[in-house]
Order: C-alpha cells, then sequence, then structure tokens
C-alpha cells in the first residue's frame, strides 16, 4: 500500500491561513519563474497529460502504432459491460473492499488497542506487526504463492499431515480469490494498527481517568469515549483501504496472474492483461478511465460526505 | 473486542494485571507467530535442497544447503537487480526532493495570480493512481524516446510522487515563523538564500518523510517498471525476482533464496531505521 499515500485528505482550499500584504518583488518573480516550471512541467507531461490522452484513446480502437485513426466512439466501453471477465474485476474489489473494512480495519483496532497499552515487549510486537507492510507486494505475493503450494508449502503440509490428497487453492477457481484476501490482510493491517496507535495517544488520558472515576465499566470508555475520539483516524483508515483496494495489482501477479480460468483478477490487472500485454491501447485506456471515474467519484463522495469536520 | 482487549487501552501508566494481560500477551503472540512465519518460512526453506522441500515443508533443514544463498550471493544478477533498484530509488527520491521542495517553497510564500489553480491543478495527482494513465504513459515514454531507460521509470515516480510532496512541504514550511522571512527580508537576504540556508536545514524532519514515502515507493515498484523496461540487464529487483521465479519455477528452494535475499535489504533498513520510515509512511498518510 505503499502507493496509497500519495493520496492525501486536505484540500488547500479550505485551510485557514492569513494572506501575507506583501508585495512579490523582482526577486520573488525569479523564484517563481525558476522554481516552479521545473515540477509543473513533469507532472504536466507524466500525469495530466497522460490521463487526459486516456479519454481520448479510449475512443479509439488502436494498437499503439502510428495515429489513433479507427474512431469506434463508445465501443471500448460497451464491451465492458456485458464483459463477465470485467464484471469479476469489479466484484473482486469489492470484496477487498469489504474484507479491508470487515475483517482488517476491527482486526487492526483490536491490535492497537492491545499494544498501545503497556504489555511486556509492546514495541516489538508493532515492529512484527508493520513489517509485512515495507515488502514489496511482488515479494509477499510470492512468498505467500509458496505457502499456499500443494506440493510443497504450509498448504502441502497441512494435507500431508491429515493423509489427505494434496490441495491447490490457487488453481481453485471457487476460492482461489480467498487467497488473495488473506496475503491482503496479512501485509496491510498493520499499516492500519499504526494509524490507529497514532490516534490512541492523541487520546487525552484524563477523559479515561475521569470515566473510571465515574464508574464507568472498561467495555463503556472504549465504546463512549475511545472510539468516538478515534473517528477521523478510522475515517482516515477507510479511506486509504478503499483507495488502495481499488489501485491493487502488485500482489495478483506473483499469487494468481489473474487465474484460475481468469476469476482473480482486480480492475488494474484486468487492464494489465487484456490491455496492456496485448497493447490494446484505446481498451486499455477505457478501463483506465473507469477506474478514474471511480476514484474520483469516491474521493470527492468520501470527503464531502464523511471527512468535512476532519 | 472483549473488555480485556479495551482494558489495556488504560495507558495511564499503570500495567495491565493479572489474567487480562496474560491472555493478551498470548494472543499478541500467536499473531506475532503467524505474521512472521511465512517470512521466517521462506528464509529457512532456501536452505533446504528440493527433496528436503517436499518432505519437511514446515520444520529447519536437516541439511544446511548454502549452496542455494552462495550460488545467488556470488552471481552477479542479485547485485545487479539490487543496484538497478538503488539507482531507480535514488534519482527518483533526489529529484522529488529538489522539485517538490522548490515549487512548495513558492506556494508557501509568494501570492500571484493563478498560485491556488496551479497548486490545485498538482493536487489532481491525489485524486487517481498511475495504472488508470499506464497506457498513454507508456506511448508518452516511448514517444519520448525515454522506453527501456531508466529515466522513463524515474521521471513518472518523481511526476506522481509531486503531489502528496508539495503538499507536505508547502504545509510544512509555512509553518517556520513569518517572522524569520521578514528578519532575513529586511537583512537584504532574498528569497534563493532563505531557500537554502534557513528553509532547507530548518525542515529536516519532513524532508525525510517526503524521502522515505518516495523512497519505498520506488524500491517497491512493480507496474511502472514492468511496463516500461525491456532488457533485463535493467531490472530492478522486483522485475528481476519475477524473472528469476519464471526461470526457476520448479526449484521452489531457490526462489525462495532468492526471495529472501531481494527482501532482506528493506528488513535491514526497517530494522536500523525504523523510527524514520514508520513515522515516515504513517505521519506522511495522516498530515496530507
Amino acid at each position: 500500500m505503499t502507493t496509497a499515500t500519495t493520496y492525501a485528505e486536505s484540500s488547500p482550499a479550505t485551510t485557514t491561513y492569513v494572506e501575507p500584504a506583501r508585495r512579490v518583488t523582482l526577486n520573488g518573480w525569479a523564484v517563481i519563474v525558476v522554481f516552479l516550471p521545473p515540477a509543473l512541467l513533469l507532472f504536466t507531461v507524466f500525469v495530466a497529460l497522460p490521463m487526459a490522452e486516456a479519454a481520448w484513446y479510449s475512443f479509439y480502437n488502436w494498437n499503439g502504432f502510428g495515429r489513433p485513426e479507427k474512431f469506434i466512439g463508445l465501443k471500448n466501453y460497451g464491451y465492458l459491460i456485458g464483459n463477465a471477465t470485467f464484471t469479476r474485476s469489479l466484484i473482486n474489489n469489492g470484496l477487498i473492499i469489504a474484507v479491508s473494512l470487515l475483517i482488517q480495519l476491527p482486526l487492526a483496532l483490536a491490535v492497537a488497542l492491545m499494544v498501545a497499552g503497556r504489555i511486556t515487549g509492546a514495541a516489538w510486537f508493532r515492529m512484527i506487526f508493520f513489517l509485512p507492510y515495507v515488502l514489496a507486494d511482488v515479494a509477499a505475493g510470492l512468498i505467500w504463492h509458496f505457502m499456499f503450494d500443494g506440493d510443497y508449502g504450509l498448504a502441502g503440509a497441512i494435507t500431508t499431515a491429515f493423509s489427505m490428497p494434496p490441495y491447490f487453492l490457487l488453481a481453485d477457481k471457487n476460492w482461489a480469490f480467498s487467497a488473495v484476501l488473506i496475503v491482503i490482510v496479512w501485509k496491510y493491517f498493520g499499516f492500519h494498527m499504526m494509524l490507529y496507535i497514532a490516534g490512541l495517544q492523541g487520546i487525552d488520558r484524563s477523559l479515561l481517568e475521569a470515566a473510571e472515576m465515574d464508574g464507568a465499566s472498561a467495555w463503556q470508555r472504549f465504546w463512549h469515549i475511545t472510539l468516538p475520539l478515534l473517528g477521523p483516524m478510522i475515517r482516515l483508515s477507510v479511506f486509504f483501504s478503499v483507495v488502495g483496494a481499488l489501485q491493487l495489482f502488485d500482489i495478483i501477479v506473483p499469487l494468481t496472474g489473474g487465474g484460475p480460468f481468469e476469476t482473480t483478477n482486480t480492475m488494474v490487472s484486468y487492464l494489465y492483461y487484456f490491455g496492456i500485454t496485448r497493447m490494446r491501447v484505446g481498451f486499455g485506456s477505457a478501463v483506465g478511465v473507469v477506474l478514474f471515474c471511480i476514484c474520483v467519484t469516491f474521493a470527492f463522495g468520501y470527503r464531502r460526505i464523511f471527512m468535512r469536520n476532519d | 473486542m472483549t473488555d480485556a482487549a479495551a482494558d489495556t487501552f488504560e495507558i495511564s501508566g499503570r500495567r495491565v494485571r493479572g489474567l487480562a494481560s496474560i491472555m493478551i500477551f498470548a494472543t499478541l503472540l500467536v499473531l506475532a507467530g503467524a505474521i512472521l512465519y511465512p517470512v521466517l518460512a521462506t528464509a529457512l526453506n532456501g536452505f533446504k535442497d528440493l527433496s528436503e522441500l517436499r518432505t519437511n515443508p514446515l520444520g529447519l533443514p536437516h541439511v544446511w544447503a548454502w549452496s542455494n544463498y552462495w550460488d545467488i550471493l556470488t552471481g552477479y544478477r542479485y547485485w545487479q537487480v539490487l543496484g538497478n533498484s538503488l539507482l531507480i530509488a535514488l534519482l527518483t527520491v533526489a529529484l522529488t526532493l529538489a522539485l517538490s521542495s522548490m515549487a512548495a517553497f513558492t506556494f508557501a510564500h509568494l501570492r500571484f495570480f493563478g498560485d491556488k489553480f496551479l497548486l490545485s491543478y498538482l493536487q489532481l495527482g491525489l485524486l487517481f493512481p498511475a495504472a488508470t494513465a499506464i497506457l498513454p504513459l507508456f506511448i508518452k515514454v516511448r514517444d519520448l524516446g525515454l522506453l527501456d531507460s531508466y529515466w522513463g521509470v524515474v521521471l513518472p515516480q518523481v511526476a506522481f510522487s509531486l503531489a502528496i510532496s508539495v503538499l507536505l512541504l508547502r504545509n510544512a514550511f509555512r509553518q517556520l515563523p513569518e517572522e524569520l522571512l521578514d528578519a532575513a527580508m529586511m537583512d537584504g537576504c532574498g528569497y534563493f538564500r532563505y531557500f537554502f540556508y534557513i528553509t532547507l536545514p530548518l525542515s529536516g524532519p519532513i524532508l525525510s518523510t517526503v524521502a522515505v514515502i518516495s523512497f519505498v515507493g520506488s524500491w517497491n515498484g512493480y507496474l511502472l517498471p514492468l511496463v516500461i523496461l525491456n532488457s533485463e540487464s535493467k531490472y530492478p529487483w522486483t522485475l528481476g525476482l519475477m524473472a528469476y521465479q519464471g526461470q526457476y519455477m520448479t526449484a521452489w528452494q531457490l526462489v525462495l533464496a532468492f526471495i529472501t535475499l531481494t527482501i532482506l535489504p528493506a528488513i535491514l533498513m526497517f530494522l536500523f531505521a525504523q523510527r524514520y520510515i514508520v513515522s515516515g509512511l504513517t505521519a506522511g498518510a495522516v498530515k496530507a
């Protein structure tokens, strides 16, 4: 989820700041002319233009060579609507979001509460839980590919122990995607745990002490004080989970490669396997545009509805 | 969520006592084992030979096959992919720091026509992942003649990290006392000297946050180099690992040894610079 840090919360327009009344001097203009263009140029060439071009290319049937000339209107998008593999990818992205919110976040919060107390070895536990997050997704995917291997890995050891025939989870078209979900929880819950620990450290202890003095039980203190005060951090953690889920790709390739029977693709891996590797630039761009729309709608909608006051 | 779990969050300086603390400790221990097991198993199984891997996938190796690791460490392939990754990551970090601190400084201190618009424009990069525009990006890199070159990976990586970096740095630069700038200006110090001698030296923590974010992102990056690079001699370790796996698919013990050695730098970095990495990756996310 290292890429998820590219998402941010506050828009500059909302920060209150008293404008300095200073006039921009000649020296100031020199700064503007020297300091600003490199960043703007790079951003325009490699971020803004490609996104705009994706919208343009998506109306063409184009293999990337010459100029895009075969205008086909909305056909690329139309193809996506009834496409079973793409629908499956969308569902998979939804599953990742569901597991992130329903399993990963409660787990991260529970563990954060446990290691935020002065339990023996708390620092060590924190470090261990965060460790998978710093490993590359590709390496994590490959490590787990081995774990799930029916001949050699953990899966193989378990079936052997019960003298059952070897079971290949990654080749089971009904359950292979659950392997992806396991790896995601394994890799990312430590990041969310750290967010919650940071949030817990910001809570005023005297509130909890006062509540205890007044006879509030541990559960009541958690439910009525800790949880509400963690609100901003929980909303942030939900935001990162969804954004991370939408762009998940690196884990898929080493783990399943989208298979078996194209049942484990995400939107980005669908874009990769059906757009990039086949050089269907127009079609791949259309997938990109759909993903873009989902991301932007989510980011704006979520901020407007849930993060207004944070 | 149990009462016991909630109880630990009495961070009022008291230890959690008795049965509750033992249960929590035990839970954490089991969880830590589950988290660490895949990594440890990978490292240990890299020491086995294939037949032992089949019969004994869980325990310590009976016969330590050091040669699995030794052959990788003495071959040039491993060092080449690490070197490529390091080069790409360092170039990315250096360029990101330079470009984003310059832009952030401008946005922090100068008001000019269109400044708000330009800042919002850069912030657009926060809204969507690089993957959405990867095909047009590939075309763009190709048309610029940068395909299969380090710069073809570095420049887009920098471009995509600008949005978050500029935001973090601008907010930090603004928190430096305004009087400092006034005093410096009064003494005839121009913006440029102020930037190099005051702003940058006073912004160590936030600069290191930005450096950590862009370094880790680049070091672990996969999709962009996958699309841009063709020749194996330029592969970063993520691509090198997949290529190695493709080649030795049936020899898991070698793949596991290769995984272990390629994730080792990240683990070592994490152990030695834990504070910076954790705060960089989480505080960066929170502050933005």
